[in-house]
């Protein structure tokens, strides 16, 4: 009885099954966006608390100034420049190669103040960013290279914490003017 | 020998395909699930600018953008004007309501996830920074202070 019964029911066709997966699975690989978002990564300072005592004093050797006014233009330590030569600035400002006076001490005590004016625009803002963690990752770099013979990416996390000791990254930044007044 | 050589004449025995909807099922839900459908539609054009020392974003579900730049269309700028302007999720904004935006954001996570949130700025290079620093210090209010500014990976503009 139940095999003939087994044996009456039509079989349903599927041979275009996989036809109808492969229409789905093109369709979904194409409307798959794999746009991975990148871009620099920073931290933000905490809000300063009320009762909080003033930070302490810098010293002004141990301090790098950067400043960009409304109309995108770049003054380094009191001297106009172009961002081309912010990364060569700044790496000598961290590790201070020739030991000089009005350069910081050692590359821990290394701060760099940026300072924007509300009307800099964005562009002129991220490069002048990329430009000071490419010099301290091109500082860093040099470090491990020294070091271990190796990127600083490569290194494993005991060494690259080690070398991020003696360079961190110290990015100061000061509430922006508002000299431009064309925000 | 004869006997490999009698499976020989057979013919060619054709393939099972029967197990071709499975596997091809298989890559389909693979891309089912990796697909991430945008779920807030662009109303400002953004061309964010180029840098060199980028990182790529893990974990794509801590993520949240705001959005920063003129009015995409001219029927939006007919309207809105072209100033820069703030997106948040499907709607401009204002900077005061980034704080709602960053708790319903903190809400629909993980309390162990919230110190891992960040904000990806999505900022148009024309686009003044006193905009972006009223951001910033709003999310500095809010203690949310891992960001990333979006850009696209390329030499800088200038020489």
């Amino acid at each position: 009885m139940s095999k003939k019964k087994h044996r009456s029911l039509p079989e349903i066709n599927a041979g275009s099954m996989a036809d109808i997966a492969f229409l789905l699975l093109i369709f979904f690989i194409v409307a798959t966006t794999m746009d991975t978002d990148s871009g620099i990564l920073t931290k933000l300072p905490p809000m300063p608390e009320e009762d909080q005592e003033p930070p302490p004093d810098i010293n002004q050797r141990n301090v790098l100034e950067v400043l960009v006014n409304a109309s995108d233009q770049l003054l380094v330590e009191g001297e106009w420049t172009d961002v081309s030569n912010l990364r060569t600035l700044t790496k000598e400002f961290i590790v201070n190669p020739a030991k000089r006076e009005d350069l910081p001490e050692s590359p821990t005590k290394a701060v760099v103040s940026l300072q924007n004016d509300r009307g800099t625009s964005y562009d002129m803002y991220i490069q002048v960013q990329n430009e000071l963690k490419a010099a301290y990752n091109e500082v860093r770099n040099e470090e491990s290279q020294n070091k271990y013979g190796k990127l600083f990416e490569e290194l494993t996390s005991d060494q690259r914490k080690e070398v991020q000791n003696t360079y961190p990254i110290k990015i100061s930044e000061a509430e922006p003017k508002d000299i431009g007044g064309n925000n | 020998m004869s006997k490999f050589k009698k499976k020989k004449a057979g013919g060619t025995p054709g393939i099972n395909t029967a197990s071709l909807p499975d596997i091809v099922f298989m890559l389909l839900f693979f891309f089912m699930v990796t697909t991430t459908i945008r779920d807030a539609s662009l109303k400002v054009k953004i061309v964010t600018p180029n840098a060199t020392e980028i990182q790529k974003l893990e974990k794509k579900s801590l993520v949240s953008y705001i959005y920063v730049g003129p009015p995409s269309t001219p029927a939006l700028r007919s309207v809105f004007g072209t100033e820069p302007r703030i997106q948040l999720n499907d709607t401009y904004a204002t900077v005061d309501e980034i704080a709602e935006f960053i708790e319903k954001e903190r809400q629909s996570r993980d309390e162990a996830e919230i110190p891992y949130l960040t904000t990806s700025l999505k900022i148009d290079k024309d686009t003044r920074m006193g905009i972006v620093t009223d951001i910033k210090q709003e999310l500095r209010k809010l203690n949310a202070l891992k960001i990333n500014y979006s850009t696209k990976k390329g030499g800088t503009a200038s020489k």
